[in-house]
Protein backbone atom coordinates (compact mmCIF):
# COMPACT_ATOMS: atom_id res chain seq x y z
CA UNK A 1 0.00 0.00 0.00
CA UNK A 2 2.57 2.00 1.15
CA UNK A 3 4.59 0.90 -2.13
CA UNK A 4 6.37 4.32 -3.71
CA UNK A 5 9.39 4.13 -6.26
CA UNK A 6 11.60 5.84 -7.79
CA UNK A 7 11.62 7.57 -11.15
CA UNK A 8 13.47 10.35 -13.92
CA UNK A 9 11.88 13.40 -13.94
CA UNK A 10 11.76 13.61 -18.40
CA UNK A 11 9.88 16.81 -18.89
CA UNK A 12 7.38 19.10 -16.76
CA UNK A 13 3.59 18.87 -18.36
CA UNK A 14 1.68 21.89 -16.18
CA UNK A 15 4.06 24.14 -13.66
CA UNK A 16 0.78 25.45 -11.79
CA UNK A 17 1.47 24.47 -8.13
CA UNK A 18 -1.55 22.68 -7.73
CA UNK A 19 -2.09 20.70 -10.54
CA UNK A 20 1.41 20.42 -11.24
CA UNK A 21 2.68 17.50 -13.88
CA UNK A 22 5.34 15.64 -14.96
CA UNK A 23 6.31 12.87 -17.84
CA UNK A 24 8.28 10.32 -15.06
CA UNK A 25 10.14 7.30 -16.53
CA UNK A 26 10.30 3.89 -14.42
CA UNK A 27 12.44 1.71 -16.02
CA UNK A 28 11.71 2.46 -19.31
CA UNK A 29 8.46 3.11 -18.93
CA UNK A 30 6.74 6.09 -18.81
CA UNK A 31 3.68 7.97 -17.14
CA UNK A 32 2.62 11.32 -15.83
CA UNK A 33 2.68 11.90 -12.08
CA UNK A 34 1.68 14.94 -9.95
CA UNK A 35 4.05 16.61 -8.99
CA UNK A 36 2.43 19.32 -6.49
CA UNK A 37 4.72 17.58 -3.57
CA UNK A 38 8.10 18.00 -5.41
CA UNK A 39 7.68 21.61 -6.99
CA UNK A 40 11.57 22.27 -7.07
CA UNK A 41 12.03 19.09 -9.14
CA UNK A 42 14.46 19.60 -12.41
CA UNK A 43 14.39 17.60 -15.00
CA UNK A 44 16.91 14.62 -14.52
CA UNK A 45 16.23 14.23 -10.81
CA UNK A 46 15.06 11.27 -9.59
CA UNK A 47 11.31 11.22 -7.48
CA UNK A 48 9.51 8.83 -5.66
CA UNK A 49 5.94 8.62 -6.53
CA UNK A 50 3.17 6.67 -4.58
CA UNK A 51 -0.17 6.44 -6.00
CA UNK A 52 0.43 8.75 -8.97
CA UNK A 53 2.06 11.50 -6.72
CA UNK A 54 5.60 12.07 -6.73
CA UNK A 55 5.83 12.58 -2.51
CA UNK A 56 9.69 13.50 -2.54
CA UNK A 57 12.83 14.26 -4.32
CA UNK A 58 15.51 11.33 -3.86
CA UNK A 59 18.61 12.71 -2.61
CA UNK A 60 21.45 11.65 -4.60
CA UNK A 61 24.42 12.60 -2.31
CA UNK A 62 22.62 11.01 0.77
CA UNK A 63 22.11 8.11 -1.10
CA UNK A 64 25.86 7.59 -2.26
CA UNK A 65 26.96 8.88 1.23
CA UNK A 66 24.59 5.97 3.11
CA UNK A 67 25.76 3.07 0.65
CA UNK A 68 29.86 4.74 1.51
CA UNK A 69 29.40 4.91 4.87
CA UNK A 70 27.53 0.68 4.85
CA UNK A 71 30.27 -0.24 2.96
CA UNK A 72 32.79 1.40 5.50
CA UNK A 73 31.11 -0.46 8.34
CA UNK A 74 32.78 -4.16 7.46
CA UNK A 75 35.83 -5.45 6.97
CA UNK A 76 34.48 -8.17 4.72
CA UNK A 77 32.28 -6.00 2.34
CA UNK A 78 33.20 -7.66 -1.34
CA UNK A 79 34.49 -11.09 -1.30
CA UNK A 80 38.40 -11.15 -2.44
CA UNK A 81 37.95 -12.39 -5.83
CA UNK A 82 35.88 -9.09 -7.05
CA UNK A 83 38.52 -6.80 -4.71
CA UNK A 84 40.26 -4.45 -7.04
CA UNK B 1 15.95 0.23 -11.47
CA UNK B 2 18.53 3.06 -10.27
CA UNK B 3 18.18 4.16 -6.24
CA UNK B 4 16.84 -0.15 -5.69
CA UNK B 5 19.59 -2.01 -7.71
CA UNK B 6 22.02 -0.40 -5.50
CA UNK B 7 20.10 -1.56 -2.50
CA UNK B 8 20.20 -5.13 -3.45
CA UNK B 9 24.16 -5.62 -3.17
CA UNK B 10 24.27 -8.95 -2.07
CA UNK B 11 27.97 -8.97 -0.85
CA UNK B 12 27.26 -5.64 1.13
CA UNK B 13 23.88 -7.25 2.81
CA UNK B 14 25.86 -10.40 4.32
CA UNK B 15 28.41 -7.91 5.44
CA UNK B 16 25.57 -6.00 7.38
CA UNK B 17 24.26 -9.56 8.09
CA UNK B 18 27.30 -10.82 9.78
CA UNK B 19 27.56 -7.59 11.54
CA UNK B 20 24.05 -7.94 13.41
CA UNK B 21 25.09 -11.88 14.65
CA UNK B 22 27.83 -10.23 15.66
CA UNK B 23 26.74 -7.45 17.30
CA UNK B 24 23.46 -9.09 18.89
CA UNK B 25 24.44 -10.00 22.59
CA UNK B 26 20.82 -11.64 22.51
CA UNK B 27 18.04 -11.76 20.61
CA UNK B 28 16.12 -8.48 20.14
CA UNK B 29 12.72 -8.25 19.89
CA UNK B 30 12.41 -5.54 17.19
CA UNK B 31 8.86 -4.38 15.23
CA UNK B 32 8.94 -3.17 11.71
CA UNK B 33 5.80 -1.19 11.64
CA UNK B 34 5.02 -1.16 7.89
CA UNK B 35 3.87 -4.11 5.58
CA UNK B 36 5.94 -3.51 2.81
CA UNK B 37 9.16 -4.21 5.11
CA UNK B 38 7.31 -7.35 6.18
CA UNK B 39 7.31 -8.42 2.64
CA UNK B 40 10.39 -7.50 1.72
CA UNK B 41 11.85 -9.40 5.02
CA UNK B 42 10.71 -12.44 4.40
CA UNK B 43 10.82 -12.47 0.23
CA UNK B 44 14.51 -12.45 0.68
CA UNK B 45 14.71 -14.46 3.82
CA UNK B 46 16.05 -11.62 6.42
CA UNK B 47 13.85 -12.48 9.05
CA UNK B 48 15.22 -16.66 8.74
CA UNK B 49 18.52 -15.55 8.46
CA UNK B 50 18.32 -13.15 11.53
CA UNK B 51 16.86 -16.11 13.64
CA UNK B 52 18.81 -16.05 17.08
CA UNK B 53 19.95 -12.64 17.05
CA UNK B 54 16.70 -10.78 16.58
CA UNK B 55 12.97 -11.44 16.25
CA UNK B 56 11.13 -9.61 13.87
CA UNK B 57 7.37 -8.76 14.78
CA UNK B 58 5.03 -7.41 11.88
CA UNK B 59 3.44 -4.39 12.60
CA UNK B 60 -0.37 -3.09 11.73
CA UNK B 61 1.41 -1.26 9.01
CA UNK B 62 -0.90 -1.91 6.08
CA UNK B 63 -3.46 0.15 5.80
CA UNK B 64 -6.25 -2.65 3.47
CA UNK B 65 -5.87 -4.90 6.59
CA UNK B 66 -6.92 -1.74 9.26
CA UNK B 67 -9.54 -0.61 7.13
CA UNK B 68 -12.69 -1.35 9.45
CA UNK B 69 -15.48 -3.79 8.73
CA UNK B 70 -17.91 -0.80 8.67
CA UNK B 71 -15.75 0.95 6.52
CA UNK B 72 -16.18 -1.85 3.93
CA UNK B 73 -19.73 -2.26 4.50
CA UNK B 74 -20.36 1.22 3.59
CA UNK B 75 -18.46 1.39 0.87
CA UNK B 76 -20.24 -1.49 -1.02
CA UNK B 77 -23.27 -0.05 0.04
CA UNK B 78 -22.16 3.15 -2.07
CA UNK B 79 -21.29 0.99 -5.05
CA UNK B 80 -24.99 -0.34 -5.01
CA UNK B 81 -26.61 3.05 -5.02
CA UNK B 82 -28.04 3.97 -7.72
CA UNK B 83 -25.98 6.66 -10.04
CA UNK B 84 -22.55 5.93 -7.24
CA UNK B 85 -19.64 4.23 -9.15
CA UNK B 86 -17.39 3.51 -5.91
CA UNK B 87 -13.16 3.75 -7.20
CA UNK B 88 -11.04 2.42 -5.04
CA UNK B 89 -7.08 0.85 -5.27
CA UNK B 90 -7.46 -2.69 -6.26
CA UNK B 91 -6.31 -4.05 -3.25
CA UNK B 92 -9.58 -3.40 -1.68
CA UNK B 93 -12.14 -5.49 -3.61
CA UNK B 94 -11.18 -8.84 -1.69
CA UNK B 95 -11.22 -7.60 1.86
CA UNK B 96 -13.60 -8.86 3.65
CA UNK B 97 -16.46 -6.53 5.11
CA UNK B 98 -19.42 -7.62 7.82
CA UNK B 99 -20.93 -10.49 5.16
CA UNK B 100 -19.05 -9.97 1.26
CA UNK B 101 -16.45 -8.63 -0.34
CA UNK B 102 -16.79 -5.43 -2.94
CA UNK B 103 -15.54 -8.40 -5.49
CA UNK B 104 -18.85 -10.05 -5.05
CA UNK B 105 -20.81 -7.14 -4.85
CA UNK B 106 -19.29 -5.86 -8.24
CA UNK B 107 -20.60 -9.45 -9.56
CA UNK B 108 -23.43 -8.71 -8.28
CA UNK B 109 -24.15 -5.40 -10.20
CA UNK B 110 -22.64 -2.96 -7.72
CA UNK B 111 -20.49 -0.13 -9.42
CA UNK B 112 -16.48 -0.62 -8.81
CA UNK B 113 -14.35 0.72 -10.49
CA UNK B 114 -10.18 -0.02 -9.46
CA UNK B 115 -8.11 3.19 -10.21
CA UNK B 116 -4.09 3.63 -9.76
CA UNK B 117 -4.69 6.98 -7.87
CA UNK B 118 -6.77 9.32 -6.09
CA UNK B 119 -6.51 11.99 -8.55
CA UNK B 120 -7.28 8.91 -11.55
CA UNK B 121 -11.11 9.40 -9.50
CA UNK B 122 -11.27 13.13 -9.97
CA UNK B 123 -10.32 12.40 -13.62
CA UNK B 124 -13.13 9.94 -14.12
CA UNK B 125 -15.67 12.35 -12.19
CA UNK B 126 -14.74 15.40 -14.65
CA UNK B 127 -15.56 12.83 -17.69
CA UNK B 128 -18.57 11.11 -16.42
CA UNK B 129 -20.27 14.31 -15.02
CA UNK B 130 -23.82 12.25 -14.90
CA UNK B 131 -22.25 9.48 -12.59
CA UNK B 132 -21.40 10.02 -8.50
CA UNK B 133 -17.72 8.93 -8.16
CA UNK B 134 -16.91 8.33 -4.76
CA UNK B 135 -13.17 7.15 -3.79
CA UNK B 136 -13.13 5.05 -1.04
CA UNK B 137 -9.94 6.29 0.05
CA UNK B 138 -7.74 4.09 2.39
CA UNK B 139 -4.23 4.57 3.40
CA UNK B 140 -1.49 5.83 5.73
CA UNK B 141 0.22 9.18 6.09
CA UNK B 142 2.24 8.01 2.73
CA UNK B 143 -0.92 8.42 0.39
CA UNK B 144 -2.87 11.42 2.29
CA UNK B 145 -1.59 13.72 0.11
CA UNK B 146 -2.53 11.87 -2.54
CA UNK B 147 -6.31 11.70 -1.53
CA UNK B 148 -5.87 16.16 0.17
CA UNK B 149 -4.57 16.93 -3.30
CA UNK B 150 -7.84 15.06 -4.88
CA UNK B 151 -10.26 17.17 -3.02
CA UNK B 152 -8.00 20.29 -3.81
CA UNK B 153 -8.02 19.39 -7.66
CA UNK B 154 -11.98 18.68 -7.54
CA UNK B 155 -12.67 22.22 -5.91
CA UNK B 156 -10.05 24.05 -8.56
CA UNK B 157 -11.82 22.46 -11.53
CA UNK B 158 -15.57 22.38 -10.02
CA UNK B 159 -15.81 18.59 -10.32
CA UNK B 160 -18.90 18.65 -7.64
CA UNK B 161 -19.89 14.84 -8.71
CA UNK B 162 -16.74 13.56 -6.80
CA UNK B 163 -16.48 12.65 -3.01
CA UNK B 164 -14.64 10.28 -0.72
CA UNK B 165 -15.38 8.03 1.45
CA UNK B 166 -12.20 8.14 4.30
CA UNK B 167 -10.76 5.55 6.17
CA UNK B 168 -7.16 6.88 6.35
CA UNK B 169 -5.32 6.05 9.53
CA UNK B 170 -2.02 6.88 10.76
CA UNK B 171 0.58 5.17 12.33
CA UNK B 172 2.24 7.03 15.24
CA UNK B 173 -0.76 6.69 17.33
CA UNK B 174 -0.86 2.80 16.93
CA UNK B 175 2.67 2.40 17.73
CA UNK B 176 1.60 4.31 21.34
CA UNK B 177 -1.14 1.51 21.46
CA UNK B 178 1.16 -1.25 20.44
CA UNK B 179 3.45 -0.06 23.69
CA UNK B 180 0.48 0.39 25.50
CA UNK B 181 -0.55 -3.40 24.66
CA UNK B 182 -0.71 -5.21 28.36
CA UNK B 183 1.40 -7.62 26.56
CA UNK B 184 4.08 -6.17 24.17
CA UNK B 185 7.66 -7.96 23.39
CA UNK B 186 9.00 -5.04 21.23
CA UNK B 187 12.26 -3.57 21.85
CA UNK B 188 13.12 -1.28 19.17
CA UNK B 189 11.09 0.15 15.52
CA UNK B 190 11.88 0.34 12.14
CA UNK B 191 9.58 3.02 11.08
CA UNK B 192 8.02 3.15 8.25
CA UNK B 193 10.33 4.64 5.49
CA UNK B 194 7.83 6.03 3.04
CA UNK B 195 4.95 7.57 5.99
CA UNK B 196 8.91 9.64 7.21
CA UNK B 197 9.29 10.39 3.69
CA UNK B 198 5.58 12.75 3.99
CA UNK B 199 5.84 13.28 7.77
CA UNK B 200 9.46 13.15 8.36
CA UNK B 201 10.48 11.70 12.33
CA UNK B 202 10.98 15.03 14.41
CA UNK B 203 8.06 13.80 15.56
CA UNK B 204 9.42 10.71 16.79
CA UNK B 205 11.96 12.28 19.34
CA UNK B 206 9.08 12.67 22.02
CA UNK B 207 8.14 8.84 21.47
CA UNK B 208 11.91 7.75 22.00
CA UNK B 209 12.05 9.68 24.94
CA UNK B 210 8.72 8.55 26.41
CA UNK B 211 9.01 5.25 25.73
CA UNK B 212 13.19 4.53 25.76
CA UNK B 213 13.01 2.57 22.59
CA UNK B 214 14.97 3.00 19.29
CA UNK B 215 12.92 3.90 16.46
CA UNK B 216 14.71 3.62 13.34
CA UNK B 217 13.98 5.27 9.68
CA UNK B 218 13.96 2.59 7.58
CA UNK B 219 13.65 1.65 3.80
CA UNK B 220 12.56 -1.29 2.17
CA UNK B 221 15.11 -2.81 -0.05
CA UNK B 222 17.63 -5.63 1.76
CA UNK B 223 20.44 -2.93 2.09
CA UNK B 224 17.59 -0.35 3.76
CA UNK B 225 16.49 -3.29 5.93
CA UNK B 226 19.70 -5.03 7.35
CA UNK B 227 21.11 -0.99 8.23
CA UNK B 228 17.76 -0.31 10.44
CA UNK B 229 18.34 -3.79 11.94
CA UNK B 230 21.92 -2.89 12.51
CA UNK B 231 21.26 0.66 13.74
CA UNK B 232 18.64 -0.52 16.02
CA UNK B 233 20.86 -3.56 17.93
CA UNK B 234 23.51 -1.30 18.81
CA UNK B 235 21.29 1.53 20.21
CA UNK B 236 19.75 -1.53 22.16
CA UNK B 237 22.99 -3.25 22.72
CA UNK B 238 24.65 0.29 24.29
CA UNK B 239 20.92 1.59 25.36
CA UNK B 240 21.35 4.60 24.06
CA UNK B 241 18.20 5.23 22.19
CA UNK B 242 17.43 7.57 19.11
CA UNK B 243 15.65 8.06 16.49
CA UNK B 244 18.06 7.77 13.72
CA UNK B 245 17.15 7.61 9.73
CA UNK B 246 18.62 5.13 7.48
CA UNK B 247 16.46 5.68 4.20
CA UNK B 248 18.01 9.60 4.06
CA UNK B 249 17.92 9.37 0.23
CA UNK B 250 13.79 10.23 1.04
CA UNK B 251 13.44 11.28 4.33
CA UNK B 252 14.44 14.11 5.58
CA UNK B 253 14.13 14.92 9.51
CA UNK B 254 10.97 17.28 8.93
CA UNK B 255 9.23 15.44 5.95
CA UNK B 256 8.06 16.71 2.92
CA UNK B 257 6.75 20.59 3.93
CA UNK B 258 4.25 20.99 0.53
CA UNK B 259 2.85 17.34 1.26
CA UNK B 260 2.14 18.05 4.84
CA UNK B 261 0.23 20.84 4.24
CA UNK B 262 -2.02 19.94 1.62
CA UNK B 263 -2.96 16.80 3.87
CA UNK B 264 -3.06 19.32 7.10
CA UNK B 265 -5.31 21.95 4.58
CA UNK B 266 -7.83 19.20 4.15
CA UNK B 267 -7.90 16.63 6.79
CA UNK B 268 -7.45 16.76 10.71
CA UNK B 269 -6.89 13.95 13.16
CA UNK B 270 -9.75 11.76 15.15
CA UNK B 271 -10.04 9.35 17.63
CA UNK B 272 -11.44 5.97 15.20
CA UNK B 273 -10.99 2.44 14.87
CA UNK B 274 -8.84 0.28 13.74
CA UNK B 275 -9.64 -2.95 12.85
CA UNK B 276 -8.06 -6.00 15.27
CA UNK B 277 -6.76 -2.90 16.90
CA UNK B 278 -10.13 -0.92 18.38
CA UNK B 279 -10.14 2.37 18.43
CA UNK B 280 -7.17 4.59 18.82
CA UNK B 281 -6.70 7.86 19.95
CA UNK B 282 -6.26 10.55 16.69
CA UNK B 283 -5.28 7.65 14.97
CA UNK B 284 -7.69 8.64 11.90
CA UNK B 285 -8.25 11.22 9.34
CA UNK B 286 -11.41 12.98 8.95
CA UNK B 287 -12.20 16.10 6.42
CA UNK B 288 -12.39 19.29 7.87
CA UNK B 289 -16.05 21.16 8.08
CA UNK B 290 -14.87 23.05 5.43
CA UNK B 291 -14.39 20.55 2.82
CA UNK B 292 -17.51 18.65 4.23
CA UNK B 293 -19.56 18.94 0.57
CA UNK B 294 -16.79 16.22 -0.57
CA UNK B 295 -18.10 14.19 2.34
CA UNK B 296 -19.48 10.94 0.60
CA UNK B 297 -21.19 10.21 4.17
CA UNK B 298 -22.84 13.48 4.08
CA UNK B 299 -23.59 13.67 0.96
CA UNK B 300 -25.34 10.21 0.58
CA UNK B 301 -26.51 10.09 4.25
CA UNK B 302 -26.32 7.04 6.39
CA UNK B 303 -24.94 4.21 3.86
CA UNK B 304 -23.28 2.32 6.62
CA UNK B 305 -25.54 -0.58 7.27
CA UNK B 306 -24.86 -2.34 10.57
CA UNK B 307 -21.62 -4.67 10.83
CA UNK B 308 -22.98 -8.04 11.15
CA UNK B 309 -19.63 -9.85 13.73
CA UNK B 310 -19.27 -13.05 11.97
CA UNK B 311 -18.02 -15.11 14.00
CA UNK B 312 -14.60 -16.76 12.48
CA UNK B 313 -11.49 -18.27 13.48
CA UNK B 314 -9.43 -15.55 12.07
CA UNK B 315 -7.19 -14.31 14.53
CA UNK B 316 -5.82 -10.94 12.08
CA UNK B 317 -6.41 -8.60 15.05
CA UNK B 318 -3.80 -10.53 17.28
CA UNK B 319 -1.37 -10.74 14.22
CA UNK B 320 -1.80 -6.79 13.34
CA UNK B 321 -1.12 -6.35 17.23
CA UNK B 322 2.09 -8.26 16.46
CA UNK B 323 1.01 -10.81 19.13
CA UNK B 324 1.22 -13.42 16.81
CA UNK B 325 2.59 -14.69 13.84
CA UNK B 326 -0.04 -16.18 11.00
CA UNK B 327 1.01 -19.54 10.89
CA UNK B 328 -0.18 -19.42 14.53
CA UNK B 329 -3.19 -18.83 13.10
CA UNK B 330 -5.49 -22.05 13.56
CA UNK B 331 -6.82 -21.18 9.83
CA UNK B 332 -3.74 -19.94 7.99
CA UNK B 333 -3.15 -21.93 5.03
CA UNK B 334 -5.77 -24.26 5.28
CA UNK B 335 -9.04 -22.40 5.79
CA UNK B 336 -7.97 -19.34 5.12
CA UNK B 337 -5.91 -18.23 2.35
CA UNK B 338 -5.62 -15.28 -0.69
CA UNK B 339 -7.69 -17.18 -3.15
CA UNK B 340 -10.68 -17.73 -0.18
CA UNK B 341 -9.10 -15.30 2.79
CA UNK B 342 -11.32 -15.21 6.49
CA UNK B 343 -9.47 -11.90 7.05
CA UNK B 344 -7.94 -8.75 5.72
CA UNK B 345 -4.29 -9.38 6.11
CA UNK B 346 -4.18 -12.49 3.86
CA UNK B 347 -5.51 -10.24 1.41
CA UNK B 348 -3.73 -7.49 0.89
CA UNK B 349 -0.12 -7.81 -1.32
CA UNK B 350 1.14 -6.08 1.82
CA UNK B 351 -0.41 -8.51 4.83
CA UNK B 352 1.88 -10.23 6.73
CA UNK B 353 -0.48 -13.60 6.64
CA UNK B 354 -0.29 -13.14 2.95
CA UNK B 355 3.47 -12.50 3.11
CA UNK B 356 3.79 -15.88 5.09
CA UNK B 357 1.60 -17.77 2.47
CA UNK B 358 3.98 -16.30 -0.16
CA UNK B 359 7.26 -17.30 1.20
CA UNK B 360 6.51 -19.51 3.95
CA UNK B 361 4.71 -22.24 3.38
CA UNK B 362 7.30 -24.97 3.49
CA UNK B 363 9.69 -24.58 6.21
CA UNK B 364 12.22 -21.84 6.29
CA UNK B 365 15.49 -24.52 6.06
CA UNK B 366 13.97 -25.84 3.18
CA UNK B 367 13.18 -22.27 1.34
CA UNK B 368 16.53 -21.34 2.06
CA UNK B 369 19.02 -22.61 -0.85
CA UNK B 370 23.13 -22.75 -1.16
CA UNK B 371 23.13 -19.39 -0.96
CA UNK B 372 23.18 -17.83 2.86
CA UNK B 373 21.13 -14.70 1.49
CA UNK B 374 18.38 -14.86 -1.43
CA UNK B 375 18.37 -11.34 -2.78
CA UNK B 376 15.56 -11.98 -5.45
CA UNK B 377 15.45 -9.68 -8.60
CA UNK B 378 12.35 -7.58 -8.92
Amino acid sequence: MCLAIPGRVIRWICRDPLLATAEIEFSGVRRVCHMACTVDAVEGDYVIVHAGVAISQVDAVEARRALRDLQLLGEDVFPPESAP
Amino acid sequence: MKFIDEYRNVPLALDLLARIRRRASRPWVLMEVCGGQTHSLLRHGIDAQLDGAVELIHGPGCPVCVTPEVAVDAAQNLALHPGVVLATFGDMLRVPGGRRTLHEVRAAGGQVKIVYSPLDAVELARRTPDRQIVFFSVGFETTAPATALAVLHADRLGVDNFSLLVAHVCVQPAMEAILQAGVCRVQGFLAAGHVCTVLGYDSYVAFVNRHRVPVVVTGFEPVDLLAGILECVEQLESQSFRVANCYPRSVRPEGNRRARQIVEQVFEPADGPWRGLGTISRGVLRLRDEWGRFDAARRFGTLAAQTVDCATECRAGDVLAGQIKPPECPAFGTRCTPDAPLGAPMVSSEGACAAYFQYRRVPVDATIGSSPLEILPS
